[in-house]
């Protein structure tokens, strides 16, 4: 019997070159820039007239189909709306969510500068996609149950999540809601219908249809809304989440953050040559792509999606088309993996300069108030921040008593548990 | 069927020049020889190619080799998972990273199901050689998901080889042998040891050093392999014998010398297949044994040992083996050293089991 069996020679298949190694065919797909390169992002095909319709709610899939490979927007590049997709909002709510904006942005600034400072383990800024979770998240209601990502921290400021916790779950003080089991960032917030942060990609994304078909099931009105990044979209959770929703007409909103990059993966790696709304059409869901940086835009078309689920006709796919405009997290360079400007050089603008020259046009907000707005928010970051250290740091404590490391792996504590905490209690 | 295998003999001291050398190095330095030795190895994985690794391990792959042989993959570990098997079965030999050892649970089925078993239920006819890599185990403020050393569940697995070095001399040789393995071998790499051997968190005695200065953080450039289920025996004792892998050979050691006691110190290197010659040798001179993992306890690979251990030696044991773990607990954020197995619970152990006449 030959030791090898079926498995054919290597030489059997490809062409050698004349160092005896194959030329490779495979096609590896490029990004948008690596270091040196002038960043192009013209494979995005971001200029078309495909979104210039808003269909009805409950549209079939098929006539929305040209919404998944077009963008929907509002803003125009100067700050004007307009459009089929203007949405009718109060100035007080526009006003409202620039201020969750620049809310998240001082709190992302202060906490990435106390991880250089060693003051937390880790973080992960949202710089440059705040409008996703702000205007998705003020476009929901409260009772609507959240299943997002690390990078949606705008949802909390929205929901009116206490800064001072926030920071005290990012420092694991003894005032951490999490006491003290997560990594900065996996916030949870049961209270406000804000779900667990998971470290494995992707997960929650097929959970969120579970729990909206549980609202179904109940016969209720409160539908999901939960989120991954674009790199995440390959996970095998992904599939999941858009059968199961199409399968059972689930109520909930399938958002997919497209922000260019999942760590120093272009995400022509997990889009495959087309957008990640089109996605959604092979499983009959409508699929919506959208100018992420248009805080109207994301609103209005977040909106529709929710009406659509609340009505009871089911699931949207929307890919929120944004950049991120920091590094991965407070582990990675990005000057190492692609343009130096690349962020400059992104079309779609800034979501928050974008908002407030709308804003300023329309003569309801001003440079000064912008100013003074920002200084307001940074102080009030700062108190936040003393409060929160004065419930303990993470080198130095207080934390949660270390025996509860042992509550909550079961409902009730099992002897070998038991066991367990009273050698580790020996010891101290 | 690499080509080139079957030229290279086994050597496990290896002449020729070497260098200092980090794990990271040492590993970066393994996928080297065997990508330029055998054009059917490549390496794939999530952000492995351009960026060179999150931790650096395949740096400098994709400038010499390109972007097919240093691949970039989606982030969708059951894909690579799958796809490293067919092209395995094709010819080819993937050497798959894991970005973290937490994220391999998206490809169990893959692993599990096909990957081990292949060989087996094809009677022979297929097989795929692959070699995972995925850095483990905790100690770096990584909370519950990049943390773990889930060892115990590939051994479980008929069909998987599992090999966990403890330093840069044995990363490099292990992973070449691991590599032009026909069988598949899951290949954790400690990851609180990448950049210098970490003897604890103890205030006596405790902290990490560089591999510079140790004589493991020597490597030879060139090409030598390190038998897969061969031990090692990093101190020799009479009184009773430790069994520990990866970053707890470094603790256990520190430990020993702190307590003074005359402990043997096996470095197993390789959990699948297990060198029980060596376990078994040590335990019957000196009747006692502490087996040391960070992995949780229960179902554990510890238990594996100690099983083994009492079948082969029962008649030469004058104590309980003794084992020392991470708690059945989520690896927690903000408890990591108390979660984290001391050079004091070591000494305890050591104690205990010392107490019995
Ligand atoms: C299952 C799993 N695999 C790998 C990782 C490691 N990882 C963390 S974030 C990340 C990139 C995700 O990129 P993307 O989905 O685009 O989200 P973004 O970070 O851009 O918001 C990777 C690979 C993980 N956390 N979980
Ligand atoms: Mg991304």
């Amino acid at each position: 019997m030959p030791k090898t069996g079926g498995n054919k020679p290597v030489e059997a298949r490809g062409h050698a070159d004349a160092t005896g190694t194959w030329v490779s065919k495979l096609h590896v797909p490029t990004g948008s820039s690596r270091p040196g390169e002038k960043p192009d992002f013209r494979a995005l095909n971001l200029v078309s007239d495909d979104a210039m319709f808003r269909p009805a709610p409950d549209c079939e899939t098929r006539e929305a189909e040209p919404l998944a490979h077009g963008l929907v927007r509002v803003l125009d590049d100067e700050g004007t709306a307009g459009g089929p997709w203007l949405p009718e909002l109060s100035d007080e709510h526009l006003l409202q969510g620039l201020r969750h904006m620049v809310h998240v942005r001082a709190y992302d600034e202060r906490m990435f500068r106390m991880q250089r400072q060693g003051q937390l383990s880790f973080y992960i800024k949202s710089t440059g996609e705040e409008a996703v979770a702000v205007a998705q998240g003020m476009a929901l209601d409260s009772g609507d149950m959240l299943f997002p990502a690390y990078r949606q921290q705008g949802l909390l400021f929205v929901r009116g999540r206490d800064v001072v916790d926030m920071m005290c779950h990012c420092i694991s003080n003894a005032r951490d809601n999490c006491k003290g089991r997560q990594m900065p960032v996996f916030y949870t917030w049961k209270d406000g219908n804000f779900f667990s942060i998971s470290g494995n990609l992707a997960t929650q994304f097929s959970q969120a249809v579970g729990w909206a078909m549980a609202s179904a099931y109940k016969g209720e009105e409160h539908i999901a809304a939960t989120w991954v990044g674009d790199g995440s979209t390959a996970e095998a959770d992904v599939h999941n989440a858009m059968l199961f929703a199409a399968t059972y007409r689930a109520p909930v909103i399938l958002n997919i953050v497209n922000n260019q990059w999942a760590i120093s993966t272009p995400q022509s790696f997990a889009a495959g040559g087309t957008t990640f709304a089109a996605r959604a059409l092979g499983y009959n869901i409508p699929g919506i792509r959208v100018d992420g940086n248009d805080f109207l835009a994301v609103h209005a078309v977040t909106d529709w999606a929710a009406r659509r689920a609340r009505r009871g006709f089911g699931p949207t796919v929307i890919e929120l088309v944004t950049y991120r405009v920091a590094g991965h997290s407070t582990s990675d360079n990005p000057d190492a993996y692609r343009a130096h400007n690349e962020s400059e050089a992104w079309p779609l603008g800034d979501p928050v300069a974008r908002l407030k020259q709308h804003l300023i046009g329309r003569d309801l907000w001003s440079e000064p108030q912008q100013q003074a707005l920002e200084t307001e928010l940074k102080e009030a970051i700062s108190r936040d921040w003393k409060q929160a250290l004065s419930y303990g740091s993470l080198e130095d404590g207080p934390h949660w008593p270390v025996a509860t490391m042992f509550d909550d792996v079961f409902q009730h504590l099992p002897a070998h548990l038991l066991r367990q905490r009273q050698q580790l209690e020996e010891k101290e | 069927m690499s080509r080139s295998a079957s030229k290279v003999p086994e050597t496990e001291q290896p002449d020729g020049e070497q260098a200092s050398m980090s794990m990271v190095q040492a590993i970066n330095s393994a996928l080297h020889c065997t990508m330029a030795a055998d054009p059917a190895v490549l390496v794939m994985g999530e952000d492995v190619g351009f960026f060179g690794g999150v931790f650096r391990c395949t740096e400098g792959l994709y400038e010499k080799y390109g972007a097919h042989r240093a691949l970039d993959t989606p982030i969708a570990e059951g894909g690579i998972v799958a796809a490293a098997i067919g092209m395995g079965v094709n010819g080819l030999r993937p050497v798959v990273e894991m970005q973290f050892a937490d994220y391999i649970y998206p490809a169990i089925d893959q692993i599990i199901s096909e990957l081990a078993r292949l060989r087996h239920r094809s009677g022979g006819e297929f097989f795929a050689p692959v070699t995972i890599r995925a850095p483990c185990g905790g100690g770096i403020r990584g909370g519950q998901t990049h943390s773990q050393s889930p060892e115990g569940i590939f051994t479980h697995v008929c069909g998987l080889k599992t090999v966990i070095p403890s330093n840069p001399y044995d990363a490099k040789g292990l992973l070449i042998s691991a590599i032009e393995d026909d069988d598949p071998v899951m290949f954790f790499e400690p990851k609180r040891i990448y950049n210098g051997p970490f003897h604890g968190h103890d205030n006596n005695g405790g902290g990490s050093g560089s591999w510079s200065d140790h004589p493991l953080g020597q490597v030879p450039i060139g090409h030598y392999r390190i038998p897969l289920g061969k031990a090692a025996t990093i101190r020799a004792g009479r009184q009773v014998t430790v069994l520990a892998y990866g970053t707890m050979v470094h603790v256990a050691a520190e430990a020993i010398r702190a307590s003074g006691i005359d402990a043997e110190l096996l470095d197993l290197r390789s959990l699948l297949p297990l060198d029980i010659e060596a376990v078994a040798a040590s335990v019957r001179k000196t009747g006692r044994c502490v087996v040391i993992h960070e992995a949780t306890r229960t179902s554990g690979y510890g238990a594996e040992l100690v099983a083994e251990v009492q079948e082969t030696c029962f008649w030469h044991l004058r104590a309980p083996i003794e084992r020392v773990t991470g708690w059945d607990t989520p690896y927690p954020h903000a408890f990591e050293w108390e979660y984290f197995p001391s050079q004091r619970r070591i000494v305890d152990a050591l104690q205990r089991t010392l107490a019995y006449h």
